[in-house]
């Protein structure tokens, strides 16, 4: 099962991005192969629609669950329909290695 | 940067989509957006008698933040009645009630989709999960 978290950065010691739609960077953690990935988001300085495009990109992605500090209201809309859990951490200090490791 | 704003508490969402007027000469097209918790406010103080501060304490603000999204609804409606303009409703900052978790050991925040069964916090695993509701 893919799980992705918002990130700031594209190494395994960096900050957790509190941002979904215009998060820096994706890592996307495959819970059976134990494969850590880091996707850059082209969606970050998008005008408008950042989270609906980013959702649509968790849906291609075949993402089961993502772990970030809020969604906007379409993105959740989204997310909801295509049945994808949605985690909301509102604690910045978290670097992606933390989460990965309680998700473990 | 401002400060996020905190997310208002939506019972149940709205079981409409909008109001339109009829009757009118000219309909002003361009539509008034009615937020879910501006819907939740005018239903908790005007439906539900409630008085501001219990009706903040459901919704998870302050009292003030409250009365501001409850004065920004009225305005919105009166400005929807007078200038003959259509009602829609948008999501705003809500979160509903229904779907959301709170884990009482790592304060995550997170929904339980249909096609999972198992009812566990989705970061930390841990059973000691509450829904978000008083």
């Amino acid at each position: 099962m893919k799980t992705v978290i918002t990130s700031s950065g594209n190494k395994v010691d960096a900050k957790f991005d509190l941002r979904f739609g215009r998060a820096a960077w994706f890592c996307v953690f495959d819970d059976t192969t134990g494969n850590v990935e880091f996707i850059e988001n082209e969606n970050a300085n998008a005008g408008n629609g950042a989270g609906t495009k980013t959702s649509e990109k968790m849906v291609e992605l075949d993402v089961k669950k993502i772990i970030s500090g809020d969604f906007g209201p379409k993105a959740k809309d989204l997310l909801e329909k295509f049945d994808i859990q949605m985690v909301i951490i509102q604690n910045d200090e978290y670097s992606i290695s933390d989460i990965i490791a309680k998700i473990k | 940067m401002p400060r996020r704003r905190r997310l208002r508490k939506v019972v149940a969402p709205p079981a409409f989509k909008g109001y339109r007027p009829y009757g009118a000469n000219n309909i002003n097209n361009e539509p008034v957006e009615l937020l879910y918790e501006e819907y939740e406010a005018i239903k908790l103080a005007d439906y539900e008698m409630l008085n501001h501060l219990e009706a903040a304490e459901l919704m998870g603000v302050s009292r003030p933040t409250f009365a501001r999204i409850y004065e920004s609804a009225r305005r919105k409606i009166a400005k929807a009645l007078v200038e003959t303009k259509e009602i829609k409703t948008v999501y705003g900052h809500a979160w509903l009630d229904k779907n959301w978790f709170n884990c009482k050991d790592c304060h995550a925040i997170f929904t339980i989709p249909k096609t999972l069964t198992e009812q566990v916090c989705a970061l930390c695993s841990s059973k000691n999960i509450e829904p978000i509701n008083k």
